[in-house]
């Protein structure tokens, strides 16, 4: 199973919901990046360790993450 | 059709079913308890929705989201209850929804009397709520004509998404008169595209609302409002002129107190002054051409205001007649009631003055 | 062969728009689980929410649902005349601890206890969020805002208003639960006491009432992250999660 987690990072707030409930904590919020509004978005620092739970999809205020799982058959 | 004997609050609120309404949201204050009364009973037999609501401001809400999903609802009150409406009249105006509240005036101010009065003429007709923002205020002398005027009521708040208010002193409430119930068309159903209804079939949603943030968008909405607002000045006037031809002197009344002073003027026509009887029925729009036209002769030499206050359509007179002629006032206020005359003393000393 | 099945996506019961909410704010977290809870009843189509006076004023602008926008407070009002007049919408108030528990506290006693059948939404985070930090009616002992700069204080402010436990003590009051979405558990259990609500509402039992302990990061000066513990460690212990009256509960109850 391969699990991809996307953002829309332009509506990130960098309200770091989403980093406080990963049960793996594979994401963070990028201080070196700022978004069009000036936020430090939130960023997955490893896509392999990702079981596809969807809290942080689930959390996110602004509906900015897509959690999809691929699997091969 | 023959007459019937009607107690007039009753009158007004079977006017209104036969007008079409089915919902109305009220709260008890005198002297219009007989309208909630009358409508707990009749509403559920026309098959409408009734709800005396915990308050006035309540009530007013209802109406409100009512007629936010399409359904033309009413209320009414009296004096002090529409002071407490006056923020949901507001938002009516904003949203561009129609309405139809009734204000039984009573003598104010506070908590008052519960016996007739006229002082809310400024709150009609100046400031129906906060706001940039006019309502049609309608103002019958009798049963008959509110019964008539309620129609025209529901008529009037649909054509223009407006609310619309009759404006009646609490003797109208609470006298009997013989009246007739006139045959008329069932009203036709309106279309509302814009009622909060349920989304259209394309997934449109509809958004009742009067927040308009962005000033500029906010200026030019209120510049639509008041487009409107001229239509309704231009076609809706409605006054009653009796004996105003080559009269002496011009008297100015509204409501119950216009009925008296047809009575002090023909006590003047005994004594050889002419007074001719100028009754605006909408005090919004406030028929002041026709007013000016009238005042105009050559033979009138002023015009004298009555009302049960302490003078507010006068100030709608002298803004018509731009000092075209002296304006004189009478009235009584706090719930008393003029008497005829008073009023012919009252014509006989402004003539005297004027000369 | 590969299949991909999208695990989590945005709802299409939000408009596709940016809100105005702060970071972290619990407004967006709860939108999205009413317009989860729309699409996966099919009533989209048929909804019809209320927006209050305070942050929310613009949850028409996100939902993809009609909306009224309604006075200060007046909330239940505004949804008693629509609903009165259109039984067959689904109709929900969405309103804060100002809009309900302080200039609205008139409406939403009357409301319930006349069993209206809509369903409200009260989102209280114990603080005046749209006008800058005021105190709320339900701004607890000793926390501060900018009217009660030491802390509230019981004999200058009076005491915490607990809206769900002195409602459910109405007759017309057929469901409420208070709940949070301070982490996920909590989330789940969240959209579940929304689904019921409305699930009940189309019934016909009466009243249906969900709270939500919700945060305020800006005005309680916390990151989003702190402002969700806060709840969990002091408002949940003045605001006990629970359901406070379920009459379908005592039917079920009989009926076994």
């Amino acid at each position: 199973m391969k699990a991809k987690v996307t953002f829309n990072l332009d509506r990130c707030k960098g309200c770091g919901l989403c980093v406080s409930v990963c049960p793996k904590q594979i994401l963070w919020l990028d201080e070196t990046v700022t978004n069009v509004k000036g936020y430090h978005p939130s960023g997955i620092s490893d896509q392999d360790k990702c079981i596809a739970c969807g809290n942080c999809a689930r959390i996110c205020p602004d509906s900015v993450i897509t959690v999809t799982k691929t699997k091969e058959d | 059709m023959p007459k019937e004997l009607w107690k007039g609050n009753e009158a007004i609120a079977e006017a209104a079913i036969r007008a079409g309404c089915r919902a109305y949201f009220g709260y008890p204050i005198t002297p219009q308890n007989e309208i909630p009364e009358y409508m707990s009973r009749r509403m559920p037999e026309a098959g409408g929705v009734f709800v005396q609501a915990e308050s006035e401001i309540a009530a007013i809400n209802m109406v409100y989201g009512a007629s936010a999903a399409g359904t033309l609802a009413m209320t009414s009150s009296s004096s002090p209850g529409i002071s407490l409406k006056q923020e949901g009249i507001s938002y009516l105006v904003g949203a561009e929804l129609p309405a139809v509240i009734l204000n039984m005036m009573r003598g104010g101010p506070g908590l008052g009397t519960i016996q007739p009065g006229q002082a809310d003429y400024f709150q009609a007709t100046r400031a129906p709520g906060h706001g940039d923002g006019r309502m049609v205020v309608l103002a019958p002398a009798g049963i008959q004509e509110a019964v008539d005027l309620m129609q025209d009521s529901f008529d009037l708040a649909d054509r223009y998404r407006n609310p619309v208010m009759m404006l009646a002193d609490g003797m109208i409430g609470q006298m009997m008169e013989p009246i007739e119930w006139k045959e008329t068309e069932p009203r036709p159903p309106v279309e509302k595209p814009w009622a909060a209804d349920g989304r259209d079939g394309d997934g449109k949603t509809h958004f009742v609302t009067s927040l308009r943030l962005q000033s500029e968008k906010n200026e030019r909405f209120v510049q639509s409002l008041f487009e409107k607002y001229a239509a309704i000045e231009r076609d809706e006037v409605r006054y009653e002129a009796v004996g105003c031809e080559n009269a002496d002197l011009l008297i100015a009344a509204f409501g119950t107190t216009a009925r008296i002073a047809l009575s002090a003027a023909r006590r003047l026509e005994k004594e050889g002054v002419r007074a001719g009887l100028f009754r605006p029925i909408t005090l919004w729009p406030f028929p002041s051409r026709a007013l000016r036209e009238l005042a105009g002769q050559k033979s009138v030499k002023a015009v004298m205001t009555v009302e049960m206050s302490m003078g507010q359509m006068v100030q709608d007179v002298r803004l018509a007649l731009e000092g075209m002629k002296p304006v004189t006032f009478y009235g009584r206020t706090g719930g008393m009631v003029p008497e005829p005359a008073h009023i012919a003393e009252a014509a006989k000393k402004t003539l005297s003055e004027v000369k | 062969m590969a299949r991909t099945q999208v695990v989590y996506e945005r709802s299409h019961g939000l408009k596709d728009v940016e809100t105005h909410y702060c970071p972290g704010c619990h407004h967006g977290i709860i939108h999205k689980l009413i317009a989860e809870v729309l699409v996966e009843m099919d009533l989209l189509d048929k909804a019809v929410g209320i927006s209050p006076v305070g942050c929310a004023v613009l949850a028409g602008d996100y939902l993809n649902c009609d909306f009224v926008e309604a006075a200060h407070g007046r909330a239940p009002a505004v949804a008693t005349g629509v609903k009165r007049t259109h039984p067959d919408l689904l109709v929900f108030t969405y309103q804060g601890d100002g809009d309900l528990a302080s200039i609205g506290a008139g409406e939403i006693v009357h409301a319930t206890a006349r069993g209206e059948q809509f369903t409200t939404i009260f989102i209280n985070n114990a603080i005046y969020g749209m006008t800058g930090g005021q105190m709320a009616p339900t701004t607890l002992l000793g926390q501060k805002s900018t009217t009660s700069q030491s802390g509230r204080e019981a004999a200058r402010h009076g005491m915490p208003l607990r809206m769900s436990e002195m409602l459910s003590t109405q007759d017309g009051m057929a469901y409420c639960e208070r709940v949070c979405v301070a982490d996920m558990p909590n989330l789940h259990k969240a959209k579940k006491a929304i689904k019921k609500a409305f699930t009940l509402q189309m019934q016909g039992v009466g009243h249906t009432f969900v709270e939500f302990l919700s945060t305020c990061p800006t005005n309680w000066g916390m990151t989003p992250v702190d402002a969700g513990k806060w709840v969990k460690s002091d408002m949940n212990r003045y605001y006990p999660l629970g359901v406070f009256k379920d009459l379908t509960a005592k039917k079920e109850a009989a009926e076994e």
